[in-house]
């Protein structure tokens, strides 16, 4: 790693510049214009909307349909807003997280520092789990759950989380670690330092890049998962992304899309903050190893 | 890489008391993967293993245990629309794939030059990733509806013959899925080769130049090759990517026009759900479960190898 | 492995048994009335029950017209979860009663006297095997057409009676370089035009053979590829824009004059009144031409999950109140619906409900009351995707008339 630089040695000539600016420019406006759309509608009334150009910038700007969404939105027979649901997400979100973390990172450590026969079978099956499409999993899951007794709660829902994140979770920790010098795990094995001691004292702390891509592709995709939500929550655990389905979503009701797209970034902030705030550290964790696998 | 993957062996101790302790470290790692493995056992094995049993039976609102044999997956290749939905996949993968992959590879080379405001640009491209497609579906929808969209907003520009219309095109419409798709995921593509390059030691590429290699030539024969790792990742996680997608085709064409853009997702919670046909939702699970797996298997195995 | 293979097999395998949890004095509700109005309207029904003191916990979950609510409740009462009472359309309603998952309100139904008041085709999903096992709550009729006045004034259209009188209107109105019709091309709404096109074009009878029984001869025959010839009609008229938009974006067209008529259910009228128009003024409802005296419905309903083989108090009050008459008045005064129970008083109803409530009154005297195909109020959930799958290839312009018919009879084939 310390040959890496934050840049390369090629040189480019000043048209060749104009060129790649022009190009990232184009893109970033690609990028960008779903978003424009929806911020610029979130800021219109209703009748701006259904009457007139929806890729056009409000006339008569607003933010009611914010505070709606946020506070006073219809989302069951109560018009709670967005709100409460919130919490309920975090709720979720954070264990979940949390859990498949720490299991992919002592995975990872177990399957490159201390193998063992059959290790990379292993390895492969948590892989392929990866794949395994979700529509298929609900009813058997609905069961096991509510043999456990914990259908219809947030645990229930770490539970399911947790373990189709531990797969992804290995993945990224697996390649890590396989980067990591062996060596300075054996040396520690032989000034006495047992299977915990080696992770905490000098596995952790060099993690921090890979620990950053994990959390961000765990909690974005948690965060951003209905169909799991939708099915093994109850009334009160209810995360945001069914809260933001139920407001959108409604089938023989009127449609006020600008309260929908309000609701949309709203219920996107964590995941985006997250990724504008970590999202240096995210190049920096896959540069580090996940890419070396 | 050799080094890295060297083995660990326990460290022989004459003393007893170490022997007990270093046979009880040799257990320690097998214990703390045994939690992991145990769950991925149930929850995705397992699964696998009741829906392989379900796609035999007769089951329509809720599993039932009647066998009947092949007759899911004779009904289902009868279907026209698993026909259409498998051949959509290819397509929609193809393109998918090999886009994000160019874009990706394309934006983090040039993001790589050095550039002004990359901190800035860098999270524009990213962002996609991190909303749901719920309701940036929507605002596809409308982007690409000739009526209100990008043709309504060029005509009122001026430019009349401007005309985009494929997502009202049953020709055209997975295309404008793929759009969508490529829109959500090539940021996190260039990601992955960004870092890639950003892990390229710079003094063989002076080196290089020292020779009088061009800019070109340093990327063909030098860059590119060493980026394999961070391809086959890409591979990886786009091909999950592309399986999975369902909300983006619920959210932006709702399948159609007509079923022109049933994807097996689409198709299988359809059957299961919607059809209370559970045994042929079943069947088409398993099928696209094989096709994974007769993709990802040689991956895993060429991965592996590798390593040993 | 084995091992873990069979116990998850076995443990899947076990009877799914569903026991309501609510906590006592409180009932669950699953539905997916979330936008304002309707979610409004529930919140009727919710004091009413609290005022009684029974606890309304509300489990709302929307998406695809109740598609989603319906996976959700697969997965609550597959984990031994169900809610007290869950809103259903029609075969749903049944195929949980086969189940056996459902608790018998017979002794309410007799108690309230439901069975006079409750109109026959409505009792065919209410009741199975002459149990009660659900509460309706509203009839929605969907062979509505939707129009402006003003457009149809400008252009010197009368209300069309006749298939022929349409096409004229029609006609009039594209020479006038106004979209005759507003159309959004989602299956589910291709197929609530053919529902009222297959009405008018061959009659209830007609109707009843091809989307009720499932007659075979009837579903291949010379009227059925009318019908589909009269949708490529339908098809010629709409806007070149038509494909995957939303139903109230159809209805926001005929709101701004853009177009003349839009034919969809009753729910259509909220946005028309949100719009600020008054109904019988500023737009006109009436019935697809051809379709005058019969009334195709589709119907929401809760249905009451058993809990340890009997009804509980709550869930006896909760449907006690859905079909007491004021709650039916108040809620389907909102709703654009009509009252499940014909004895409502239709004052409070507006010009488009008064005449949907008579309309009602009247299917059910003659007869000519029927559920609706594309509402899943005719055949069962497998059938009826099916029909939209030839219905839509149609309308898209993938089949002709001829093979939409034979593909038709196919397709019902495969999928009983």
């Amino acid at each position: 790693m310390a040959a890496a630089s934050s840049d390369t040695a090629i040189r480019t000539g000043r048209v060749a510049r104009a060129g790649i600016y022009l190009f990232l420019l184009l893109f970033a406006l690609f990028y960008l214009l779903p978003l424009f759309v929806m911020g610029a509608n979130s800021l219109k009334p209703l009748g701006e909307i259904t009457g007139g150009n929806m890729m056009a910038l409000p006339s008569d700007w607003t933010i009611a349909p914010w505070l709606s969404a946020w506070s006073t939105a219809q989302i069951g027979v109560e018009p709670t807003g967005l709100r409460p649901y919130f919490w309920n997400s975090i709720k979720m979100v954070v264990p979940a997280v949390a859990i498949a973390t720490v299991l992919g990172a002592l995975n990872g450590y177990v399957l490159t520092k201390w193998s063992f026969r059959g290790d990379k079978v292993f390895y492969g099956l948590m892989l392929f789990s990866c794949f395994i499409p979700f529509q298929m999993v609900l009813i058997p899951m609905a069961r096991v759950l509510g043999l456990a007794g914990i259908a219809g709660t947030t645990s229930g829902l770490v539970l399911v989380h947790v373990v189709y994140g531990i797969g992804f979770a290995t993945l990224y920790f697996r390649n890590y670690y396989a980067a990591f010098p062996t060596e300075l795990v054996r040396a520690a094995q032989i000034d006495g330092a047992g299977f915990f001691q080696i992770f905490w004292r000098i596995m952790l702390p060099s993690s921090g890049p890979i620990v950053v891509v994990c959390v961000i592709w765990l909690f974005t995709n948690i965060w951003n998962d209905f169909l799991f939500g939708a099915s093994f929550a109850d009334a009160d655990s209810q995360p945001m992304t069914v809260a933001l389905n139920n407001l959108v979503q409604s089938s023989t009701g009127v449609k006020e899309y600008n309260v929908h797209f309000a609701g949309a970034i709203l219920a996107a902030l964590p995941t985006l903050l997250v990724y504008v705030v970590a999202g240096r550290y995210f190049v920096r964790g896959l540069m580090a190893g996940s890419v070396k696998g | 890489m050799s080094l890295a993957n060297a083995e660990v062996r326990p460290v022989v101790t004459p003393k007893r008391a170490a022997d007990m302790r270093t046979r009880l470290q040799g257990w320690i790692p097998k214990l703390v993967l045994s939690p992991s493995v145990a769950l991925i056992f149930v929850f995705v094995y397992g699964f696998i293993a009741f829906t392989l049993y379900l796609s035999f039976t007769d089951s329509r609102i809720l599993p039932s245990y009647d066998w009947v044999g092949l007759e899911n997956y004779s009904k289902l290749f009868r279907l026209s629309h698993w026909t259409i939905a498998v051949t959509n996949l290819a397509v929609f993968a193809g393109l998918y794939i090999a886009i994000c992959t160019a874009i990706g590879l394309a934006l983090a080379i040039f993001l790589d030059q050095k550039i002004r405001g990359e901190g800035l640009l860098r999270p524009i491209y990213l962002y996609p990733m991190a909303l749901s497609f719920i309701v940036t579906g929507t605002a596809w929808k409308w982007i690409l509806d000739p009526g209100i969209g990008i043709e309504n907003t060029m005509q009122l520009w001026g430019w009349e013959s401007f005309a985009f219309d494929w997502i009202k095109n049953r020709d055209f419409a997975i295309y404008t899925v793929v759009l969508a798709a490529v829109w959500q995921s090539s940021g996190f593509t260039m990601a992955m080769f960004l870092a890639g390059l950003r892990g390229i030691d710079n003094e063989i590429l002076k080196a290089a130049q020292m020779d009088g290699a061009s800019n070109w030539q340093l990327y063909r024969r030098i860059i590119i090759p060493q980026l394999r790792p961070a391809f086959l990742s890409a591979f990886v996680i786009l091909s999950h990517l592309a399986i999975k997608s369902y909300d983006l085709v619920v959210a932006l064409t709702g399948g159609g026009p007509g079923r022109a853009t049933e994807l097996p997702a689409t198709f299988m919670y359809s059957y299961t759900f919607s059809r209370n046909q559970m045994g042929i939702g079943a069947a088409s699970a398993v099928i696209m479960l094989l096709t994974i797996a007769a993709i990802m298997v040689p991956y895993l195995y060429a991965e592996l190898r590798e390593r040993r | 492995m084995i091992r873990i293979l069979t116990t998850t097999v076995a443990l899947t395998a076990a009877p799914f048994a569903a026991f309501a949890d609510g906590h006592s004095g409180d009932v669950e509700v699953l539905h997916w009335w979330t936008s304002g109005g309707e979610a409004a309207a529930l919140n009727v029904l919710k004091e009413d029950l609290e005022g009684q003191g029974i606890g309304w916990t509300d489990m709302p979950v929307a998406g695809g017209g109740g598609e989603q609510a319906m996976t959700v409740l697969r997965a609550r009462v597959t984990a031994g979860n169900a809610p007290t009472a869950v809103q259903a359309l029609g075969f749903d309603i049944l195929d949980w009663a086969d189940q056996g998952a459902l608790a018998d309100l017979n002794a309410v139904a007799a108690e309230q006297g439901w069975d006079d008041v409750v109109p026959e085709a409505l009792k065919a999903f209410a009741k199975s095997d002459g149990q009660w096992v659900s509460a309706p709550v509203n009839v929605h009729s969907t062979n509505w057409v939707w129009a402006n006045t003003a457009v149809l004034e400008e252009n010197g259209i009368e209300i069309p009676t006749t298939w022929e009188e349409f096409t004229a209107a029609v006609e009039t109105l594209k020479a006038a370089g106004i979209t005759p019709i507003a159309h959004g091309g989602q299956a589910w709404q291709d197929a609530t035009v053919f529902d009222a096109v297959a009405m008018s074009t061959g009659g209830p009878e007609f109707y009843e053979a091809a989307f009720i029984d499932l007659d075979p001869e009837v579903l291949g025959s010379d009227t059925m590829r009318e019908a589909f010839d009269r949708m490529a009609f339908i098809r010629e008229n709409v806007d070149d824009n038509f494909s995957g938009r939303d139903w109230n974006l159809a209805t926001a067209m005929v709101i701004n004059g853009e177009a003349g008529f839009q034919m969809m259910g009753d729910w259509a009228k909220g946005e028309f009144v949100n719009a600020g128009l008054t109904a019988g003024e500023d737009f006109a409802c009436f019935r697809f031409p051809g379709t005058q005296d019969q009334v195709t419905f589709n119907a929401d309903q809760f249905m009451m999950f058993d809990q340890d083989g009997e009804v509980s108090p709550e869930q006896a009050a909760l449907a006690m109140a859905i079909l007491s008459p004021e709650f039916q008045s108040a809620f389907n005064v909102v709703k654009g619906s009509a009252p499940a129970r014909t004895d409502v008083s239709d004052e409070a109803f507006d010009a488009c409900g008064k005449k949907a409530m008579a309309d009602l009154a009247a299917a059910n005297e003659s007869g000519n009351l029927f559920g609706s195909m594309a509402h899943g109020h005719a055949a069962p959930a497998a059938v009826k995707n099916a029909m939209f799958d030839v219905i839509t290839a149609h309308f898209n312009g993938e089949f002709d008339s001829e093979t939409a018919v034979e593909e038709m009879v196919t397709a019902v084939e495969i999928a009983q």
